[in-house]
């Protein structure tokens, strides 16, 4: 297919997951381009070990970002991606590692200084434990939250809202009310994408 | 004539422990709301704790359960002061997972607009880095040119601040013929005008400079090592900037200069932000110059609604508006990452989809993060005052920041 849209244009993709492959041997569990981007995934306890050989070896210099994806019906429902930007060679690459609530992802401040609040980040939204991160605090959400909002099964609402109490002279947490049902409306045309039967559709199954 | 104490504050038995204050959640210079935990010595800062998430409103959790159109209006409010830039890596995004082309004239509009955003950060910018090392007149002047950029942006959008004017495949509406003048003439006339004329008052100046040189230095190494992009990179004379080495849109064919500085301390970051003001008026005139006319929007039905004066007519237009506007289109399933150079370093949005109507996951990458991450290495060993020109020299936003 060829590319029409107009979004960064950085090197070219050519020969870069056979050099990486090469350098990383068994730590690459997997590698694929898809949309342009190179994305590669690497057993969890070799991450720190990968990253270091792609910062060094691959002159990928700088770590952009760590995010986390939930997904809930995979045994190990999370995904650590980080990105890296060459600048030299004017690269990026997506490097990914799978991890579960109870199974720590290596740390990697001792590469870059500023994975230690992007992994904060990580920790705080999702739960992921980062092992050796010395400062593994919450960092978006309040005081004495308690849960991990941007796991999908946490929901929209979240659990508590906060108001200031004349009464107390101080904000309170109080059990979410909503004056209002959070209204979720789904318009996906049965025909494209709705993964669910439209009354009457079961019975078209059943007739074969 | 040398003076000799009797008894020394800081020797013999009196031991002065390090004490901890706390800058902000609500404080003038702190830009928004961080709260910092300063252990001084002295007046001599040893220790920075930021906060942040005071602001967080989990706008990326918000975006999953919108449709990608939905989406759109969130980025607006991230970094309330560039709302363009934000909108920009977004609908780059969802182009780069539909791969859909982009009518020239919506390119060009879109640049010539991101530039406009860009003047109209800085301007806001260093109007109160000054302010907040002690000068007042300058941010006054600055702000008028502030005024007449939100003046083009709501004759484009109608929204003076929260434009949501750029759209996967192209812009909402095309621009009056008249606006495109009028940017013109205001680049010729009254941009220069007020803006070298607050700059004479700074630049030089002898207690502006004391204020800033040297303080916070930030060499090359450390810059890459904590992530460092935009204007703060380029502060520490790297010179990189996403527009040139990776360009988007039009920026390929806009010449333009990348300022960097010598020195790496706030003085740069300053001076590379007064520079690039100069060099956007340069890119929006080769914009207007060179723009074509034409659609503004995608051809491609999927993502572009249409026509108003198609639907009054057309039922089957009429019904396509409806099923965009609601059920929004399908974007193939996939995952991109998709920065660009916004006004305060590189913007970028992960954005993961299943290939439904709405985003499977949407992680922003806010500039300001790591810049503050970095405040402690910056901030140690110099005097409390200069934690205002730090903060002020970072451009910092905390509707990006916290998201």
């Amino acid at each position: 297919m060829s590319v029409v849209h107009s979004a960064p244009r950085f090197a070219s993709n050519d020969g870069v997951i056979e050099a990486v492959s090469a350098t990383l041997g068994d730590r690459l569990a997997a590698a694929h381009e898809a949309h342009g981007e190179v994305v590669l995934t690497v057993r969890r306890d070799a991450i720190a070990d990968a990253l270091q050989l792609l910062r060094d070896e691959h002159e990928y210099q700088q770590l952009m970002e760590i995010a986390g994806v939930d997904y809930p019906n995979r045994t190990e429902r999370f995904e650590v991606v980080y990105m890296l930007l060459s600048l030299t060679r004017n690269h990026r690459v997506l490097v990914k590692v799978n991890a579960a609530e109870n199974t720590p992802v290596p740390t990697v401040t001792h590469l870059w200084p500023v994975a230690g609040w992007l992994e904060r980040e990580v920790f705080d939204l999702y739960g992921v434990i980062f092992e050796g991160n010395a400062d593994l605090r919450r960092i978006l959400t309040d005081y004495g939250f308690e849960g991990h909002p941007f796991r999908k099964d946490f929901p929209l609402t979240g659990y508590v809202e906060l108001r200031y109490s004349e009464e107390d002279k101080r904000v309170v947490y109080e059990p979410v009310k909503l004056a209002q049902d959070l209204r979720q409306f789904d318009f996906q045309s049965p025909w494209e994408g709705a993964d669910y039967a439209l009354p009457g559709d079961e019975k078209a199954g059943a007739a074969q | 004539m040398s003076l000799q104490l009797e008894h020394s504050p800081t020797t013999g038995d009196d031991v002065i422990t390090n004490y901890t204050i706390n800058f902000g959640p609500q404080h003038p210079a702190a830009h928004g709301v961080l709260r910092m935990v300063l252990e001084l010595d002295g007046e001599v800062i040893e220790r920075v704790d930021p906060h942040v998430g005071l602001l967080h409103r989990g706008t990326e959790k918000l975006i999953e359960h919108k449709t990608y159109l939905q989406a759109l209006p969130y980025f607006d409010r991230l970094d309330y002061c560039s709302p363009l830039g934000m909108e920009h890596s977004y609908v780059l995004a969802v182009e780069k997972l539909l791969n859909v082309e982009v009518p020239e004239r919506a390119k060009y509009l879109r640049v010539l607009f991101a530039e406009l955003t860009r003047i109209c950060n800085h301007m806001l910018n260093l109007g109160s880095h000054v302010m907040d090392v002690g000068a007042m007149t300058p941010n006054l002047w600055m702000f008028e040119v502030r005024e007449d950029c939100l003046n083009f942006f709501e004759r484009a959008s109608g929204a003076r601040m929260h434009s949501a004017w750029f759209r996967p495949g192209g812009v909402h509406q095309d621009v009056p013929e008249k606006l495109l003048v009028d940017i013109g003439t205001w680049l010729d006339t009254r941009l220069p005008e007020l803006f070298e004329d607050a700059m004479s008052l700074v630049v030089d100046n002898r207690i502006f400079k004391q204020r800033n040189v040297d303080i916070a230095t930030v060499s090359k190494d450390d810059a890459i090592k904590w992530g460092f992009s935009g204007p703060m990179i380029r502060g520490s004379g790297i010179p990189w900037d996403i527009r040139k080495a990776q360009p988007y849109d039009v920026y390929d064919r806009m010449e333009f200069d990348v300022p960097v500085g010598t020195r790496g301390d706030c003085y740069d970051r300053f001076m590379v932000r007064v520079e690039e003001v100069r060099q956007s008026a340069r890119i929006m005139k080769q914009c207007l110059r060179d723009m074509p006319s034409g659609p503004i929007a995608s051809d491609d039905r999927k993502v572009s609604p249409p026509k108003r004066a198609e639907m009054k007519q057309s039922m089957e237009a009429l019904i396509h508006h409806f099923k965009l506007y609601t059920e929004g289109f399908h974007v193939p399933a996939g995952e991109v990452y998709v920065a660009t150079e916004s006004p305060k370093g590189e913007f970028g949005v992960y954005l993961v989809s299943d290939g439904s109507n709405k985003p499977y996951r949407c992680k922003i990458r806010p500039t300001a993060f790591s810049h503050l991450q970095a405040m402690d290495f910056m901030c140690k060993g110099h005097m409390l005052p200069d934690v205002t020109a730090i903060i002020g020299a970072i451009d910092v936003v905390f509707g990006e920041c916290d998201r």
